[in-house]
């Protein structure tokens, strides 16, 4: 496939060699956003690499600019200073190389749980026959547990499904990158729990590079390879960054009985809290 | 007296339905059944409330230039004449009846007048087309226009025509508000170079619409000689109504969740592709919201520019029969008058089903 094809390639750019094995990089990350008292410094010199196939979390107070700094990689919002690149490649706006699950599920109430999906696909697939399409996009709706609701409405089905489709359509464009932004911070614990569950199942398959913004230090160990720490702002920066060392596949059981989650879960309150 | 019989009868014969239908119906569906009906009750108590008061009025506004009559003739002409005046009144002959505001009874009458005159006038069609058949497929063959029926227009084809003249008005409004609505909804700099325009334009009155378009359709049709009156109430009508469509569906392209549009920016959809898929849809509710209002002032300024136009509608007919002062001339003005009522509530109705239909999001909706 076209993504593996890149990934073993070596990118370079202004003679600096760019590892293989690094997916995205952010160097010297700025972001200014001006005010009337003048400028307010949100990020500073942030820097930070995530590799293929990691799954990262990034864990902060409110307000310390995750969400900016996960806006900024999906091109959503303009960078004051420093770089972005995804394999080598600076990010020069949005685009379909990274996929967004965002906090709403963001899905056009007026169409169908198929035809949000199919909206992506069409766009990133266009030379696929019509039936191919709507495969890929009936794949993903199955592997999130919606294989009933394909010709439901958007606005029919309940917060929970909604955020499934969501899953669905990022994950069915094949994006180099993930880029979830508290995907599951307005839904119920039990419902939360459901959708980690499908997100990390179909996460073991595919091992797209995923960053997810989280308030649940749970969910953080849970799901990561590494969890990143952000130090509050103004002038927020990487604060530190926890190895999570659980095999995979994992299970929440065999999670919660390993004597380590204590431990990872004590430093990153001890972090919270300082 | 009659009046409080009626509302007793009204009264017990609800009540007694009501018990009726209890037995018949389930308990869970009681209540529902229940304020249905009482639902009804109120809206009819409230009619026959209106229908009195509104006998009342007439009746006292009656006796009122009746009397006045009664007394000038006695100042004037001294008693014998007062006598006659009265005797005159009483009598109901038409040519000393008070003229004022017409009774409910007068203005039935009236509408079943209308309604017989219309049988009549359709029925005159009916033997004219028949005489003229033979004719007419003669000086078709020859190539030539066909002799058509140029009598009275009944009262039923006065409402057509009213309607037609709104239909196309509001096809009108709708074909030039809504696409330039959605290129200002999109484009700020297009906006505000729209802004002024929208703003000057839109509490221009009906009457000065009129006239502009008057201006320039009379130059277009110069030297043509068939009627205008049409085209030129037509395109008024839209003229005045387009503006709350324009300005809602600006609103609504201009207003679409940000969440959507950053879905558009990150799959990269073409401008095209943006825009009905996205953004099109997603103003659709405020579009209709905007048509609904257009419609519903469509109808409103109808009447008034019929009226200048000379357009043979609703408009003319109250204008016509006000300047007539017949005997009865106020009553038809009053049919008139509920009769485009009526008409505006169902436009209404029929524009809120169709907003019900595209709307997305029914708990939204009222």
């Amino acid at each position: 496939m076209n993504t593996t094809q890149q990934a073993n390639e070596v990118y370079s750019e202004n003679g600096i060699v760019y590892p293989s094995k690094v997916m995205l990089d952010l160097s010297k990350l700025k972001k200014v956003y001006p005010t009337p008292k003048g400028d307010y410094v949100v990020l500073e010199d942030l820097n930070l690499q995530i590799l293929k196939e990691e799954f990262v979390t990034i864990i902060g107070h409110s307000g310390c600019g995750k969400t900016t700094m996960l806006s900024m990689i999906a091109g959503l919002n303009p960078i004051s200073g420093g770089n972005i690149s995804v394999l080598g490649n600076p990010v020069k706006g949005p685009g379909p190389d990274r996929g967004v699950i965002f906090q709403s599920p963001s899905l056009m109430p007026w169409m169908t749980a198929l035809q949000n999906v199919l909206l992506g696909v069409n766009q990133v697939f266009p030379h696929a026959t019509k039936g191919q399409r709507q495969d890929i996009a009936k794949y993903y709706l199955h592997k999130v547990g919606l294989e009933n609701a394909f010709h439901k409405k958007a606005s029919e089905l309940s917060q929970g499904m909604q955020q499934r489709v969501g899953i669905a359509r990022a994950f069915a464009i094949k994006p180099k990158v993930l880029l979830l932004d508290e995907p599951f911070g307005m839904l119920d614990s039990l419902t939360r729990g459901e959708l980690q569950d499908i997100l990390i199942e179909i996460w073991n398959k595919e091992k797209i590079t995923a960053v997810m913004i989280t308030h649940d230090v749970d969910e953080a160990i849970f799901l990561a390879d590494r969890v990143i720490m952000m130090t509050s702002g103004p002038k927020a920066k990487i604060g530190d960054i926890l190895s999570i060392d659980f095999e995979r596949p994992r299970t929440r059981k065999s999670v919660l009985e390993n004597d380590d989650y204590y431990t990872y879960r004590k430093h990153l309150i001890d972090f919270l809290e300082h | 007296m009659e009046q409080e019989m009626v509302l007793k009868n009204e009264n017990s014969l609800s009540s007694s339905l009501k018990q009726m239908l209890l037995k018949l119906t389930p308990s869970i569906k009681k209540d529902g059944i229940i304020k249905s009906l009482k639902n009804t009750g109120i809206t009819l108590l409230s009619i026959l409330l209106f229908i009195g008061l509104w006998q009342m009025g007439s009746k006292a506004l009656y006796n009122k230039e009746a009397n006045y009559r009664v007394e000038k003739a006695l100042q004037e002409q001294g008693e014998a004449a007062a006598v006659a005046e009265r005797a005159c009144i009483e009598s109901g002959d038409s040519s000393c009846q008070p003229n004022t505001l017409p009774s409910p009874s007068q203005v039935w009458a009236s509408l079943q007048s209308l309604i017989a005159d219309h049988q009549v006038i359709r029925a005159d069609k009916a033997a004219f087309a028949e005489k003229m058949a033979v004719t007419n497929e003669k000086m078709i063959s020859q190539g030539k226009d066909p002799i058509v029926y140029t009598g009275r227009a009944s009262f039923v084809d006065i409402v057509l025509t009213s309607i037609k003249t709104v239909f196309a008005g509001f096809l009108l409004a709708m074909f030039i508000a809504v696409p330039i609505g959605i290129v200002i909804g999109l484009s700020p700099s297009l906006r505000s170079a729209f802004n002024w325009f929208i703003q000057i334009f839109k509490p221009v009155s009906p009457v000065v619409w009129y006239l502009l378009v008057f201006m320039i359709v009379k130059t277009l049709y110069i030297g043509d000689s068939s009627d205008n009156a049409f085209v030129i109430s037509f395109i008024s009508v839209g003229l005045c109504a387009m503006w709350a469509t324009l300005v809602n569906t600006a609103m609504g392209v201009a207003s679409v969740d940000k969440d959507y549009i950053n879905v558009a920016k990150v799959l990269k959809l073409g401008t095209f592709q943006k825009v009905f898929k996205v953004i099109l849809p997603s103003s659709l509710p405020l579009i209709f919201t905007g048509l609904r209002i257009t419609l519903s002032v469509a109808w409103m300024v109808l009447i008034a520019i019929e009226l200048l136009a000379q357009s043979q509608g609703l408009g003319l007919f109250v204008w016509e029969e006000f300047q007539n002062g017949a005997n009865d001339s106020n009553s038809k003005i009053i049919v008139a008058m509920f009769v485009i009522g009526i008409i505006g509530f169902l436009l209404d109705r029929l524009m809120l089903a169709v907003q019900n239909m595209v709307s997305f999001n029914k708990n939204e909706m009222a």
